[in-house]
């Protein structure tokens, strides 16, 4: 067991754990948060994803070691019910999602490539959300979603 | 307003309304932390469940605030806001004073879960006639009140008042008394997705509806994007220890022993043991995973069970039939299972004709084993240390998750407290339910509370699979073109091979390995038939299943269930019918057809999809780059719904790979209760179809099954998923609603393939359409 210290949605945490635990299991274990999911455990399906220092990782395949002292968002640090992130609110505009499991990844995947850059095309969207898995098939709105948030985040960048 | 049914639920349970409730349990999980509830402690009173009380459906407290019960579960389609809508209908309140209960044992009359596309079609009636009464009983003591005869008064949001006159109004809240109704409905005695009741009073003419037909937006959807819903998933209890099951690596191998040296070095480690059931549980869910892997085991030396892959579709075409059908299954309207030795069916007249027929078609198509691979693999909470047993589960259908562990544990369905919480979709008898039986032995035997979720191998790899089949078809034709008789058969593994839900400890993998039965029924599926040929017979034939306990390619039901199947060739067929007759697949439909919704969704898809008559396959495929165009229809009637499709694909001719750009969809399922919804439901039966007919196949040896991930048995991707799905909804307010969970998934398969021999004159007939499959038909 070792100690580790991150930056969670704005806050210091500190873990207990095995240096090669993913850093899956101490967000929803030791910080009981919602936003990440298990889904797979291989980095294969996004259920998980978080931002660590702006980019978005896979936290099952994870090693808490790589995680010490970084500057971690989930979803669930995102917005409100009252202060939305921009992408959430285009996800409850397009009722985005059917059972929701999946949804932390295409949020949290998407908010990372936008924030970089939200001049994208609709063949770029696709690109970067090609690594995620939705099994109800929830695609079409979720991709309207992205569309409409890039358009907005995009429009705010340029006035 | 309120968010979801779990926050309302919470409320309630915290006793902020007058109907319940002493102690928290779901909802408020981590908020009950620093108490450690025992299994009776937690024992929620129950409410009065019984389907001929009033008060079993429907709760109006003083605020005016209406909770209804609903005996079924949501599978992520938003159903929880349908009822509201159809309750706030009746009782004419704002669809934002409607929480929805869904699934807890002790909270809702049993209606038998999720299952058959049913939520709306049969689910809702119980809840309709009670909203109903509850309004007519309360108008009923409002006229007593105000000194007016029932019928001057009316009813908005919730308010009653004479009517032309808003000046004396009174509201439910005031009306409302802390016993409840305290009426009777008359009930039909039955449980399940047969549960019928109705009151005295008239429910509304749908002319009049004001909420029912509108796109209200789904309750359940913000916090599932701001990341609040309670999923079944963030349960923990005091106390509760993490477990993971041993899967054994021969799919047939039973543990002999385990050595717990091997996992001594975990926090809490401990090997659990039973019969044939093994397992591992430790302090922290990494801890788990971990012993689960380092655990040392000694399995017995066993005979591979399954036959090659490869020889999957010879093995289904020789092996003993075990019952032979010629009934299509029609959920609870016919009595569809034929003893064994007995068949339903004549083929000495098909065959005749056949043989006198001026021209014989014939075609055999192949359907692998699916997984129901749900985003997350199997997860329950369940503490079972004390006299009582609480299970949080994300299955779909929760009485039947009491009916089977109480019979597992020999206890009292009453001492059995099943609460349903949302989790990943889920298609029928998927993985969903299993844990719930494996931790409530563990957690018997450890005298703790223990959360038991599988990893995603056992998601793919031992979960309930759709059964692979061969169907073959034969049509006679005249002279002129027309048929002259019509043979189909299907011959797989049966789709009951474990019951379509959990109620028997025998159709789990935890029953059996605990030396329970699994029941003994057999089924598979004819088509729906939307088409009337002469010299018609259609059946099936079961075969026994490669292994009969405990197997990891165990067949039940999966969205559809073998109506998927049964599509792809028939709906298949039906275009190769047209093509070697030189006719147009739609043309060609609509000389069969007898029923007016049939041909109108078939009439409204071409017209929207700009459907040109034409034969198949095109000569003029704007063929350039290498890709060939097409594209394809398929019709499906079934669950009280009609729907047909139109796909226009892209066949890229050097790598095989097609992409399904458009898809157009006609659907008629009688009175739409919520076109918004219903429109999201339709794209993921869309995109699900399509994932299945495209990649979706179980791979396995003759040890075990060995599609075990994402990789190796992939699903559609954004990449893949189509550019445009355009909807047209038939609204038919004077007929019943139908359900949508699953019609619009049926026929997409043939669809797909019909589009691919429009585009490239290849016939596909074994699913699913991969690219290599594809390009090997090309070239041949």
């Amino acid at each position: 067991m070792a100690r580790f210290v991150f930056n969670i949605n704005g806050e210091q945490q500190e873990v207990q754990a095995d240096p090669d635990m993913p850093l899956l299991y101490a967000l929803r274990g030791d910080l009981a948060l919602k936003g990440p999911k298990f889904g797979c455990g291989l980095a294969q399906c996004g259920a998980c994803t978080v931002i660590m220092d702006g980019e978005a990782i896979r936290s099952c395949v994870t090693p808490m070691a790589v995680a010490e002292g970084k500057t971690i968002r989930t979803m669930d640090g995102l917005g409100a019910e009252s202060d939305p992130h921009p992408v959430q609110k285009a996800f409850i505009k397009e009722q985005a999602t059917q059972c929701g499991y999946c949804t932390n990844g295409w949020i949290m995947t998407t908010v990372a490539a936008l924030e970089q850059d939200a001049d994208v095309s609709d063949q770029d969207i696709r690109k970067f959300l090609s690594g995620l898995k939705c099994r109800c098939g929830a695609h079409m709105s979720m991709l309207r979603a992205v569309r409409s948030a890039a358009d907005e985040m995009s429009e705010n960048h340029e006035s | 307003m309120k968010v979801n049914p779990q926050m309302n639920r919470r409320e309630l349970l915290k006793g902020g309304a007058s109907l319940l409730v002493t102690v928290s349990t779901a909802g408020s999980l981590t908020a009950c932390m620093s108490e450690r509830p025992s299994s009776t402690e937690t024992a929620v009173q129950p409410r009065n469940t019984a389907p001929d009380r009033l008060d079993a459906w429907l709760a109006i407290d003083a605020n005016g605030e209406v909770t209804a019960f609903f005996g079924k579960t949501d599978m992520a389609q938003g159903v929880g806001t349908a009822m509201a809508q159809i309750v706030a209908e009746e009782l004419d309140v704002s669809v934002d004073t409607v929480t929805t209960v869904l699934g807890d044992t002790n909270l809702t009359p049993d209606q038998g879960g999720s299952s058959a596309s049913s939520a709306c079609r049969w689910g809702a009636q119980p809840l309709r006639n009670a909203a109903a009464e509850a309004r007519q009983i309360l108008v009923g003591r409002a006229s007593e009140i105000l000194g007016q005869a029932a019928e001057n008064l009316d009813v908005e949001d919730g308010n009653i008042f004479v009517k032309g006159s808003s000046d004396t109004s009174i509201s439910y809240g005031e009306l409302i008394s802390e016993e409840g109704f305290g009426t009777r409905l008359d009930w039909n005695k039955k449980y399940g997705n047969a549960l019928r009741a109705t009151g005295t009073a008239q429910i509304k003419n749908v002319e009049d509806y004001k909420v029912v037909g509108t796109s209200v937006v789904r309750k359940d959807i913000p916090g599932k994007i701001l990341g609040t819903t309670e999923f079944c998933h963030h349960v923990t209890l005091p106390g509760m220890v993490h477990g993971r099951m041993i899967r054994p690596p021969v799919a047939n191998a039973l543990p002999v022993s385990a050595d717990a040296q091997s996992i001594a070095d975990i926090a809490g480690a401990r090997v659990v043991h039973k019969r044939n059931l093994l397992a591992v549980v430790a302090d922290t869910e990494w801890g788990a995973i971990k012993a689960a892997r380092q655990l040392e085991v000694e399995w017995t030396e066993t005979e591979a069970p399954f036959p090659h892959m490869d020889q999957l579709y010879d093995y289904i075409r020789q092996a003993p039939p075990v019952v032979s059908n010629g009934q299509t299954m029609t959920f609870g309207r016919k009595n569809y299972n034929v003893p064994r030795g007995q068949k339903a069916y004549e083929l000495g007249p098909t065959n005749q004709a056949l043989a006198d027929s001026a021209r014989v078609i014939e075609a055999e198509y192949e359907i692998p084993f699916q997984s129901h691979a749900r985003m997350a693999p199997s997860v329950a909470v369940v503490d079972a240390s004390g006299e009582n047993v609480v299970i949080y589960t994300d299955a779909q259908k929760p009485h039947d998750v009491r009916a089977g562990v109480s019979k597992m544990l020999l206890l009292e369905q009453e001492q059995v407290h099943v609460i349903w919480l949302p989790g990943p979709g889920s298609y029928g008898r998927s993985d969903g339910d299993e844990s719930a039986f494996e931790a409530a032995i563990i957690s018997r035997e450890i005298g703790q509370p223990v959360r038991v979720q599988w990893m995603r191998h056992e998601g793919h790899g031992w979960d309930p699979k759709a059964p692979a089949a061969v169907v073959s078809l034969k049509a006679g034709v005249d002279a002129n073109g027309d048929l002259s008789a019509w043979l189909f058969h299907a011959k797989g593994f049966s789709g009951w091979d474990v019951k379509n839900n959990p109620s028997n400890p025998g159709d789990t993998l935890a029953g059996m390995q605990m030396g329970w039965q699994k029941w003994d029924e057999h089924n598979f599926a004819t088509p729906d038939e939307s088409y009337e040929f002469p010299n018609q017979v259609e059946y099936f034939q079961t075969i026994e299943a490669f292994q009969e306990v405990a197997s990891p390619l165990r067949c039940a039901h999966m969205r559809s269930p073998q109506k998927k199947q049964v599509s792809f060739a028939h709906e298949s067929f039906i275009d190769e019918a047209a093509a070697a007759t030189g006719q147009d697949s739609i043309a060609f439909r609509l000389k069969y057809l007898k029923n007016p919704r049939e041909i109108e969704v078939i009439e409204a898809v071409a017209k929207a999809a700009n459907w040109e008559t034409r034969p198949s396959p095109a000569t003029d495929n704007n063929d350039s780059d290498n890709i060939a165009r097409g594209r394809g229809v398929a019709l499906f009637g079934g669950y009280g719904t009609y729907v047909a499709t139109v796909c226009e694909v892209e066949v890229d001719r050097t790598t095989g790979r097609i992409w399904p750009r458009r898809f157009v969809v006609a659907h008629d399922c009688g009175l739409i209760i919520n076109p918004l919804g219903l429109r999201g439901t339709l794209e993921g039966n869309v995109v699900q179809g399509a994932s299945r007919a495209l990649w979706e196949e179980v791979l396995f040896d003759q040890e075990n099954v060995r599609s075990l991930d994402w990789n190796s048995y992939p699903i559609l991707d954004s990449m893949e998923v189509p550019e445009a799905i355009d909807i047209v909804l038939i609204n038919r307010p004077d007929e019943a609603p139908g359900g949508a969970g699953e019609p619009a998934h049926v026929a997409i398969a043939a669809a797909i393939g019909n589009a691919v021999f429009d585009a490239t004159g290849f016939r596909a007939r074994q699913m699913p359409l991969t690219p290599e499959r594809i390009k090997l038909g090309l070239t041949a």
